[in-house]
C-alpha cells in the first residue's frame, strides 16, 4: 500500500532548512500495523508530514508511492482523496465551523472527487450516530466547532472519530496517546481496534510503549536521527520501553550486527 | 468641522445650479419650512464643497473619481422599463415583507407592496408623509442629520424630496420587516440619487428594516444618502443596510441615529459590492440606558474601495454599546474602518466595545483600521482592538488534509470568519440571503 524509498526531506526554517529525514525505508501493506517509535527530534511527524503534505517540508529524495502512485505530485487534499488520513498531534480549532459542517463537507468532497453524489442528510446524520459510538462521543460535542474548547482528550477522540467517518486506506496517528490517561486511550484504542480489517492499514508514531498494549502493532520500528535504526516485532517495543531511549546506541549496534 | 475646499468645482457648480432649478418648480412648496432648511443646506455645500483627502476624515477615502462624472441629478419620479418580475432577484425568498421600491431614489408606488394594514403604522414615502404628516416629519427632519458641518448631508438635504418615511406610532410592534429597495439605474445615462429616509419608532414600538442599495445599467451611477432615525423612550430598532451595487456605483451614505432613555438600536451594514463606497454612522445616546450595536461586514474585490466611518456617542449615563465590523479583502481593494467611541462627561457608568477584525487574501490588499476611544467620565467600561491577518494556515492545512479542497477550505474558514456578523441578522430568511450571497461572491472570486 504504502513504500517510502530513502527519503530525504528537511524543514524550512529562518535559517534557510534543516536535514530531518535522511534516507528513510519503509513499506507497509493492507492489514497491518505499523508502530515506529523513537526519541523527540527523530523525525517522526516529519516523516507524517511529508507523506500527508504539509507546507514548510522540502523533499529532497527518494519517493513515497500509494498503492503504487507517486504521493509526493499529490496536494494534500487529493492525498486525503486518495485514502490517507493523519490523526494531528495537535489538532487545531476551527472557531466558526460546526464539526458537523466540516465533516459533511469533507464527506462530500471526497465523494465529489470520486463522481459520486453527494451524501444525503439522513444517511449522513445515521452515520454520524453510528461511528459517535464507536469512540464514545456525546452527540453533543458535534454540534460544537471544531475542536474549540475540547479537552485534550476530546480532541483526540475526536480525530479518530473522523477517522471512522472518513474510512480511509491508510491512518497515520501521530503521538495520538501522548497526554491521555489511560480511561482516554483505551477508548481511542478500542475505536482503532474496531476499525481495523485486512484492507486497511495503520502507522501509529508514539513515544511510549503503553498505547501498543492496546493497538498491537505487526511491525515496530526504531527512528532515530532521520532513519529507521531497527525493526521488529512487537517485542521490540517492550525492550525499547525496557532499555530506554537512552540506549538507542545500543540498540542501533544491534541493528548494525 | 469639515474645512471649505475649493476643488470639485464642476459639479459642485452644477448642483447649484440644478437646485435652483429645483426651486422654480416647487411652486407653492417653495415657503414652507422643510424647504427652508433646504435653502440653508445648499448655502452650507456652497460654502464646504466636497470632502477632500486634506480632511482627517476623508484621509484615506479620495471622492475625485467620482466628481468627475457628468451625473443627471434626479429629482423627479421618472418612467422606468423596471417590472415587478425584474425585481425578484433583489428580494428575499420566502420572507412577506412591506416592500417599498425606489427608483433613482424617487419612490415607485406601483412596484411597492405594503402588508402591514394599521392606522397606527405610515410605511410609504417621504414626499407622502412630509405632507399627511408634516408636524411629525418638521419635529424630526433634519433635527439630527447635521447639515452644517457635513458637506454631504448638507447636499442631500438640500435636494431632500424622496425617499423612505416610516413611522410607528406608540405601542405597535411591526411583524413584517419593512424592505427598502433601492435601484440606481444608469441604464441610459449617468445619474445621481439623494433618497433621503426618516424612521421614527415611538415609544415602545418596534420594527425591523432593510435598507437595501443595487445598480444596473452601463453608466455610472452616484447616490448620496442620508438616513435619520428616531428612537423613542424604550422603542427597539433593528436597521440592516445591505449595499450591492454594480462596479460602476459611488455610494456615500450617512445614518444619523438618536436614542431617547431605554430605546434599543441594532445596525447590521454590509458592503458587498460598488467601486467606491463610504458609510457613516452615528448614534447619540439621548437618554440613559440605552442599548446600541453596530456590526458591518465588508468584502472586498478587484480595485474596490469601502470606508466605513462609526460614532457612538455617550451622552448619558448607564448607556451600552457594542461594535464588531469585520472586513475579507483581496486583490488590490481598500477597506477603512474608523470607529469612535466618544463618552461624555456625564456619561458615567457606561459600557462600550468596539472591535474590527480584518483578513487580507492578496498582497495588495489594503485596510486602514483606526479605532478611537475619546473619554471624558471617569467610571466607565471601555474596549477596543483591531486585528488584521491572513487565513490561517493551521487551519487550512487540517481541513485540506481531511479531503476539502482548497478553494472549499477557504470558503468554509471565511464563512466562519463572517459568522458572528451574520448571527447579528435577526431576520432568519434575510441571514440566510446573505450567507449565501457570501459564499457565492467567496466562489466567484477563486
Amino acid at each position: 500500500m504504502l513504500e517510502i524509498k530513502n527519503l530525504k526531506a528537511k524543514v524550512e526554517t529562518d535559517e534557510g532548512g534543516k536535514d530531518i529525514l535522511k534516507g528513510l525505508n519503509l513499506e507497509v501493506k493492507a492489514g497491518e500495523v505499523h508502530a515506529i517509535m523513537g526519541p523527540n527530534g527523530s523525525g517522526k511527524s516529519t516523516l507524517a508530514s511529508v507523506i500527508t503534505g504539509r507546507e514548510g517540508y522540502e523533499v529532497q529524495g527518494g519517493e513515497v508511492l500509494f498503492e503504487g502512485n507517486d504521493l509526493l505530485e499529490l496536494s494534500p487534499e487529493d492525498r486525503a482523496r486518495a485514502g490517507i488520513f493523519l490523526a494531528f498531534q495537535y489538532p487545531v480549532e476551527i472557531p466558526g465551523v460546526s464539526n458537523t459542517n466540516f465533516l459533511k463537507t469533507a464527506i462530500n468532497e471526497i465523494r465529489k472527487s470520486r463522481g459520486e453524489e453527494a451524501m444525503s442528510s439522513v444517511d449522513f446524520l445515521k452515520m454520524i450516530k453510528e461511528k459517535a459510538k464507536f469512540v464514545e462521543i456525546e452527540p453533543e460535542m458535534l454540534s460544537r466547532y471544531v475542536n474549540v474548547g475540547f479537552s485534550g482528550g476530546e480532541k483526540k477522540r475526536n480525530e479518530i472519530f473522523q477517522l471512522a467517518m472518513l474510512n480511509p486506506k491508510l491512518s497515520i496517528l501521530d503521538e495520538t496517546d501522548s497526554g491521555l490517561d489511560i480511561d482516554a486511550l483505551r477508548v481511542v484504542a478500542n475505536g482503532v481496534n474496531k476499525l481495523r480489517t485486512k484492507d486497511n492499514a495503520f502507522i501509529v508514531i508514539t513515544h511510549y510503549q503503553r498505547l501498543l498494549n492496546y493497538i498491537v502493532p505487526d511491525h515496530v520500528h526504531v527512528m532515530f536521527q532521520g532513519k529507521i535504526v531497527k525493526s521488529g516485532g512487537k517485542e521490540l517495543a517492550l525492550h525499547l520501553e525496557e532499555f530506554g531511549y537512552d540506549k538507542i546506541d545500543e540498540i542501533k549496534e544491534e541493528a548494525a550486527v | 468641522m469639515e474645512k471649505i475646499s475649493t476643488e470639485n468645482i464642476d459639479l459642485k457648480i452644477k448642483l447649484v445650479e440644478d437646485f435652483n432649478n429645483l426651486e422654480v418648480n416647487l411652486n407653492g412648496e417653495s415657503k414652507n419650512n422643510i424647504h427652508k432648511i433646504r435653502q440653508n443646506a445648499i448655502a452650507s455645500f456652497e460654502e464646504l464643497g466636497f470632502p477632500v483627502k486634506r480632511m482627517e476624515e476623508w484621509k484615506y477615502t479620495n471622492l475625485k473619481p467620482v466628481l468627475k462624472h457628468d451625473f443627471k441629478t434626479v429629482f423627479e419620479p421618472a418612467k422606468t422599463q423596471l417590472k415587478r418580475k425584474d425585481l425578484e432577484k433583489y428580494l428575499v425568498e420566502g420572507l412577506k415583507v412591506n416592500l417599498l421600491v425606489f427608483i433613482n431614489g424617487q419612490f415607485n408606488e406601483k412596484l411597492s407592496t405594503i402588508v402591514t394594514r394599521s392606522e397606527k403604522v405610515f410605511i410609504g414615502s417621504f414626499s407622502e408623509g412630509r405632507i399627511s404628516y408634516s408636524n411629525i416629519v418638521e419635529k424630526h427632519f433634519s433635527k439630527y442629520a447635521d447639515y452644517k458641518n457635513r458637506s454631504l448631508t448638507a447636499l442631500n438635504t438640500a435636494f431632500a424630496k424622496d425617499g423612505a418615511f416610516i413611522y410607528i406610532q406608540k405601542g405597535i410592534q411591526v411583524a413584517e420587516p419593512i424592505h427598502i429597495l433601492n435601484i440606481a439605474d444608469a441604464t441610459d445615462e449617468s445619474i445621481m440619487a439623494q433618497p433621503r429616509n426618516l424612521f421614527i419608532a415611538e415609544e415602545g414600538s418596534e420594527v425591523k428594516i432593510i435598507e437595501d442599495y443595487h445598480s444596473r445599467g452601463e453608466n455610472y451611477s452616484f447616490t448620496n444618502v442620508v438616513t435619520e432615525i428616531y428612537c423613542a423612550p424604550n422603542a427597539r430598532l433593528d436597521r440592516y443596510k445591505i449595499q450591492n451595487d454594480n462596479e460602476k456605483a459611488y455610494h456615500v451614505g450617512t445614518t444619523q441615529v438618536q436614542q431617547e432613555k431605554d430605546s434599543y438600536f441594532s445596525d447590521t451594514t454590509i458592503s458587498w459590492g460598488g467601486a467606491i463606497t463610504r458609510n457613516d454612522l452615528n448614534a447619540v445616546f439621548n437618554g440613559t440606558n440605552t442599548e446600541c450595536h453596530f456590526y458591518g461586514l465588508y468584502l472586498l474585490t478587484g480595485k474596490q474601495h469601502v470606508d466605513n466611518h462609526t460614532l457612538a456617542d455617550h451622552k448619558m449615563p448607564h448607556c451600552y454599546s457594542n461594535e464588531l465590523y469585520k472586513g475579507i479583502i483581496d486583490d488590490n481593494a481598500t477597506g477603512v474602518f474608523n470607529g469612535k467611541i466618544l463618552v461624555r462627561e456625564d456619561a458615567q457608568k457606561t459600557n462600550a466595545y468596539q472591535s474590527n477584525g480584518n483578513i487580507l487574501l492578496s498582497e495588495d490588499a489594503t485596510i486602514y483600521s483606526k479605532p478611537q476611544l475619546e473619554i471624558f467620565a471617569d467610571d466607565v467600561k471601555c474596549s477596543h482592538g483591531a486585528t488584521t491577518g491572513q487565513l490561517n494556515k493551521e487551519e487550512m492545512f487540517y481541513l485540506r488534509a481531511r479531503g476539502i479542497g482548497k478553494d472549499e477550505a477557504r470558503i468554509l474558514l471565511l464563512n466562519a470568519f463572517a459568522g458572528d456578523v451574520m448571527d447579528s441578522v435577526k431576520i432568519d430568511e434575510l441571514r440566510e440571503k446573505l450567507k449565501k450571497d457570501l459564499s457565492q461572491k467567496l466562489i466567484r472570486e477563486n
